[in-house]
């Protein structure tokens, strides 16, 4: 099967400096393949080449090296942009157009009949929650309600494959919901959805697999439950009616003692106690279980990992390597 | 929400992504009141016709042609100027631009369509200059009498004048592909810069052909008649001193003058499409 998105060793240099020119890798070597259906989560920090890698897929930007292809065709390819969609990044749209005309407009662009672009606009400003408001300039928008516009213009021509730059930027707790909800609609509907984030638990909500960048470079990829799941460090053992006795007879085995409530206490176990002795000593003690769950690392303790591994001087060190002049 | 794909038929996407983004152009315009300009016209023509009925003895009509045939190219001048050299940099500016692109618009079709988006609003200015000029004039020979009337050298309302504001649409036109091409690569102040020198250096133009007439220097002299060719020849596009005098401009001037601007403004349109379609946006 042709794969959606297809990215093989592609490069950017930007120049720098006034005076002295110097080149700046902004991206290096970054190959990644996403299948037709997937929920694919591009993270990384801030500066890490997300931004980069998503304008050089929407030709905004033009490749050092290397070369992408979406849906089978390169990057660039007019037919294709029939197929695809793409919020960029705090998009900015016409101000002095309402969003209704802003959408008209690019529904005019794909070629729909006006009943058909008057349909299409009605329905995406109704599934992004843009109400009377739709009526209204986009200069009087809040950025967040713009964040819910260039939402709908990504989804305009019914995308196969779907780019969302930081999609949840702007947004409050309901707008992070929706878009959630959103994505994974799009998911079920069998689209390709590749997003940027920095935001780790929407990657975790979200996406079947992930790559993380980190100074213009791989640091990972896969499925979340081949770098997460797996990785048991531990035990968490929440406890009732625990008494003082019982608790200083537990506590030199536990990593962690934390009282939720009087009487109710979490203890974090290492890996290497086994929890049924510490069960049956407590159960006898008089104490309920009320939990025992594996304390497994999460996205954020493999992304901290993966990105402090990168070091932070490797930016600097790549961007000596690629001084000139 | 599932819909079948938009059709995509070449030859129709070519034009249609063109049309919309000049459509969207001319709505901006109109937005942002650049019509206004055609109040402040009207107001500066039938202010001036009725100052100059009381000062002058029949010459008012060959000033209020003058006037207005000057008005037209002068509001039209900071029209191309200043909505021409903030077409492509405020879209790149204020990042519009990302989303547009990724529609099914390549960067030549951008260009074009923001070009055509300015000429439309030109025509419709200086079309409603034209008529606003000709009903003073109208006006004007409507209320004087038959004996002062044949003192003027052309009639009042003379189709002789469609030669001069025909050059003149031209002549906007070509700054405006200026303006353009600017703007595909620099700032708007230095595109501003750029575009008003070479406005005001096209004038001279003709001086500089027969440059090596009033210099020693032979190098100066070539140097001077390569910048010529380079150059626009804006004064070829002014005729106004000779429709309003009433001399004859032949009909193979109006189209080579016609041809020289068109060549000249395909050819502006094409290097800033090669700028532009190799341009990153960072």
């Amino acid at each position: 099967m042709t794969p959606a998105i297809e990215i093989d060793n592609l490069a950017k240099d930007y120049a720098v400096g006034f005076w002295r020119r110097r080149t700046y890798r902004a991206l290096d070597g970054l190959t990644l393949s996403i299948e037709p259906g997937e929920v694919f989560g591009f993270l990384g920090p801030n500066g890490a080449g997300k931004t980069t890698t998503l304008k050089l897929l929407m030709q905004l930007i033009f490749p050092t090296s290397g070369r992408a292809q979406i849906l089978g065709r390169p990057v660039g390819d007019l037919a294709t942009r029939h197929r695809i969609g793409y919020l960029p990044e705090n998009p900015s749209f016409y101000d002095y157009l309402t969003a209704e005309e802003l959408l008209t407009y690019f529904a005019q662009l794909f070629g729909y009949s006006a009943v058909d672009r008057r349909q299409r606009v009605a329905t995406l400003l109704d599934r992004v929650g843009i109400g009377r408001e739709r009526r209204f300039q986009l200069r009087k928008f809040s950025k967040g309600m713009v964040q819910r516009v260039g939402i709908a213009q990504a989804l305009l021509n019914d995308p196969e494959v779907i780019f969302l730059d930081e999609p949840m930027s702007g947004l409050d707790p309901l707008g992070r919901r929706d878009v959630r909800a959103l994505i994974l609609e799009l998911r079920d509907q069998g689209r390709t959805v590749f997003f940027s984030s920095h935001i780790l638990a929407d990657a975790e909500a979200l996406c079947s697999r992930v790559a993380v960048v980190a100074s213009g470079r791989l640091a990972a990829q896969g499925r979340l439950a081949d770098l997460t799941e797996f990785t048991v460090r531990g035990w968490e053992l929440i406890v009732a009616n625990l008494s003082a006795t019982a608790l200083e007879r537990v506590r030199p085995t536990a990593t962690r003692v934390t009282e939720i409530s009087p009487g109710r206490y979490s203890l974090e176990l290492s890996l290497n106690e086994p929890p049924d002795r510490i069960l049956s000593e407590l159960v006898s003690t008089g104490a309920s279980v009320v939990s025992l769950n594996p304390l497994r690392e999460t996205l954020e303790d493999f992304f901290v990992q993966r990105v402090n591994a990168m070091g932070a001087g490797a930016r600097g060190e790549r961007e000596g390597a690629h001084a000139r002049g | 929400m599932r819909w079948e794909p938009a059709p995509v038929v070449n030859g129709k996407v070519h034009m249609r992504a063109v049309r919309y983004v000049a459509i969207n152009v001319f709505r901006e315009s109109v937005r942002d009141r650049v019509p206004y300009n055609l109040v402040l016209f009207a107001v500066l023509l039938i202010a001036s016709s009725y100052l100059l009925g009381q000062l002058t003895a029949g010459q008012d009509v060959k000033i209020i042609k003058d006037l207005g045939l000057a008005a037209t190219s002068i509001f039209g001048l900071f029209i191309a100027v200043f909505i021409g050299i903030g077409l492509v940099s405020k879209e790149v500016e204020r990042r519009s631009i990302y989303a547009l692109l990724s529609k099914p618009v390549s960067r030549a079709q951008f260009i074009a369509g923001k070009y055509a988006g300015l000429v439309l609003t030109l025509a419709v200015n200086v079309a409603v200059m034209t008529l606003a000029l000709y009903a003073v004039l109208g006006y004007m020979s409507w209320t004087e009498s038959a004996q002062f009337k044949a003192g003027w050298e052309t009639p009042a309302v003379d189709p002789a004048l469609m030669k001069a504001l025909l050059l003149i649409f031209v002549e906007l036109m070509l700054v405006t592909a200026i303006a353009v091409f600017f703007s595909t690569f620099s700032s708007p102040i230095l595109s501003a810069a750029m575009t008003f020198g070479l406005y005001v250096a096209g004038h001279f133009n003709a001086d500089l052909r027969n440059f090596d007439k009033v210099v020693e220097s032979r190098t100066a002299a070539t140097l001077a008649r390569a910048v010529y060719h380079v150059l626009p020849d804006f004064a070829a596009f002014d005729v106004k001193t000779q429709v309003v005098h009433g001399l004859h401009v032949p009909a193979t001037y109006l189209a080579t003058t016609i041809g020289y601007g068109v060549a000249y403004i395909a050819a502006l349109l094409l290097a800033a499409t090669f700028i532009f379609s190799r341009r990153d946006f960072k």
